[in-house]
């Protein structure tokens, strides 16, 4: 019954990235058919010694920080705040998480919008805002200036507005998840609020938490909707490899398009296969 | 707990997330009447936060293009207009129909065929049952990037006609492990073990048990993973772009091309924006207690 399922994936999943691997050791550099000579790794060689690839890099490794860290706080702050019960919870709750549901794409537009660099007398959008609310200090020309930490934070906001909810609802779970007896015991020991949570509450989250991390983690390094809508696909400032590929792609490069999508995978690979042997062997163990 | 408990137990985590603490009294729960003033006061204030997206696209939406000056941009529109929504549905009307015809199929194949692998792999518990999984969890990290090309070259070989017929094929395909795992831990968490022991039968008898017994008591499973199927796919733009063009593409592809180019029409992008989330805004608010759980269910999924 799972053979048909094995063969799809082992020629689409593992039978076509070998072939991409394939391609990135030749020199085929057009989109014309026809013979091409390998080259080992020379593509590679050429990629990492190559300002604007590494540029990708850096860009994307600021953005996953700033990404991941954003998701958290907010994810845990909601989740803090709710797990004890309020009324309208599940108001609260599902107007945390509808951004989800909606495609990069749409919120790209939206948040193209918001974050435009305008400031002072001409501000638009969010520096519009801050400018009716006297919050001068707050205006900033977003992704368009400035040290790439200001500007990959920007083009991690809107993925932080998108995905907090996710988190939140994550360790809603995991809160919702932990037998009461847990807690009823520490404040019949006499702990405060603050070493119940540290010592009691928090030690049963890790599991989801290290979950939240990887979902988080595989979800920036593959971000590519949101940037093309936000900035579109041809910003220098706001590269990553995921949207170099595809530059790279257009210019029918495939040998170099193919190399900048395995060493995606690659980054990939590093983060979540661990992550999968960890979590089976777990399991062989129950 | 292993990690994917966290992505486990689908109507369960929902179920998990309503079911409010026991004790809410005062001492019980360690609150002052202060501390839940405070409390609330943030809250509000992170609602507030979430929606200010939502209240642009909205006034925007109605507005004339005489009434988007940087100034007005905040302001309620001057006067009402329905012309931006015109607009962004003549645009995307065609766009829809495809997305729609291409999101069904896919999201009920794809579920059909991650129930039976789920059943396969939660229950039959043959040699080497765990290095399948793994080899199949794997599928739903890789980034899209590093098979695009060959895909595209083995359609063309395939000849599988362009557009909705291409995409339906990938999102079938590629849906696999994130419905593999959703089912695997539905079967292996919900369903009384009584009936499932009644099924531990090989060869053919495998496949009459899952068609009498499993699949009729697995529709709670499918809400979830076609409500997580319909919106990844509603939502796709890597294999839209890569795989189709603006005559036979979804809408994600279309709502780009509306809001993109040098001159934007803003109104028209928001009223589009709005337009292209509506049938997984749907969605959501009717099946929401199902979405969370999709969500748990998916926690490894990006």
């Amino acid at each position: 019954m799972l053979l048909p399922t094995v063969l799809l994936l082992g020629y689409f999943v593992y039978g076509l990235i070998a072939w991409s691997f394939n391609t990135s050791l030749t020199d085929r550099h057009t989109a014309r058919k026809g013979p091409a000579s390998y080259v080992g790794f020379a593509n590679y060689g050429h990629l990492f010694g190559e300002d604007r690839f590494l540029n990708s890099l850096k860009n994307l490794g600021v953005l996953t920080v700033a990404f991941i860290v954003g998701t958290l706080i907010f994810g845990l702050i909601w989740a803090l705040l709710l797990e004890k019960g309020v009324p309208g919870e599940s108001i609260f709750r599902s107007i945390y998480l509808f951004p989800m549901a909606i495609s990069m794409i749409a919120s790209g537009v939206v948040w193209g919008w918001l974050l435009n660099p305008s400031q002072g007398e001409d501000a638009r959008g969010l520096n519009r805002l801050f400018e009716i609310l006297h919050l001068h200090f707050l205006e900033n020309p977003w992704w368009t200036a400035g040290s790439r930490w200001t500007t990959m934070a920007s083009i991690a906001l809107p993925a932080v507005w998108q995905l907090s909810g996710y988190i939140m609802a994550l360790f809603l779970a995991g809160f919702r998840g932990i037998p009461p007896e847990l807690r009823e015991a520490a404040r019949v020991d006499g702990a405060s609020e603050f070493k119940l949570y540290r010592h009691v509450l928090f030690p049963q989250l890790s599991p989801i938490a290290l979950s939240a991390l990887i979902i988080l983690g595989h979800m920036s390094l593959k971000l590519f909707d949101l940037i093309y809508a936000i900035t579109g696909p041809n910003q220098f400032r706001t590269e990553v490899p995921a949207v170099y590929m595809w530059n790279t792609l257009l210019r029918s490069d495939m040998a170099k398009s193919a190399a900048i999508a395995i060493v995606l995978l690659a980054v990939v690979a590093v983060l979540v296969i661990p992550y999968i042997a960890y979590t089976v062997r777990q399991e062989n163990e129950e | 707990m292993s990690a994917d408990t966290a992505a486990a137990a689908t109507g369960q985590a929902a179920a998990a997330i309503r079911r409010k603490p026991q004790k809410r009294g005062v001492i019980a729960d360690g609150s002052t009447r202060r501390s839940r003033t405070v409390r609330y006061a943030l809250l509000l204030l992170f609602l507030l936060f979430v929606l200010i997206p939502v209240y642009v696209v909205l006034i925007t939406s109605f507005k004339t293009s005489a009434d988007t000056t940087a100034a007005s941009q905040w302001n309620l529109p001057k006067t009402w207009t329905l012309d931006p929504w015109r607009k962004a549905w003549d645009v995307l009307q065609p766009y829809m129909v495809r997305s729609l015809s291409l999101a069904i199929p896919a999201a009920i194949i794809s579920s059909l065929i991650g129930s039976m692998n789920g059943f396969v792999l939660a229950r039959w518990r043959f040699p080497g049952a765990n290095i399948v999984f793994a080899f199949i969890l794997f599928g739903m990290f890789i980034p899209y990037q590093a098979i695009m090309l060959p895909l595209r070259t083995t359609f063309t070989n395939l000849d599988v006609t362009r557009g909705v017929p291409t995409l339906i094929l990938a999102h079938c395909i590629y849906g696999i492990p994130i419905c593999t795992l959703i089912f695997r831990n539905y079967y292996a968490t919900i369903v009384p073990n009584e009936i499932i022991e009644s099924a531990r039968v090989d060869g053919a008898g495998l496949v009459q048990t899952y068609l009498r017994i499993i699949l009729p008591i697995s529709i709670s499973g499918f809400v979830v993973t076609l409500i997580w199927q319909f919106t990844s796919v509603w939502n796709d733009f890597l294999f839209a772009l890569f795989l189709t063009q603006q005559n036979n593409g979804p809408v994600t592809l279309g709502l780009a091309a509306l809001a993109g180019g040098q001159k934007v029409d803003y109104a028209a992008s928001m009223a589009g924006a709005l337009i292209t989330s509506f049938p997984t805004l749907i969605v959501y608010i009717l099946l929401g207690r199902w979405f969370i759980g999709g969500l748990m269910a998916g926690a490894l999924k990006g």
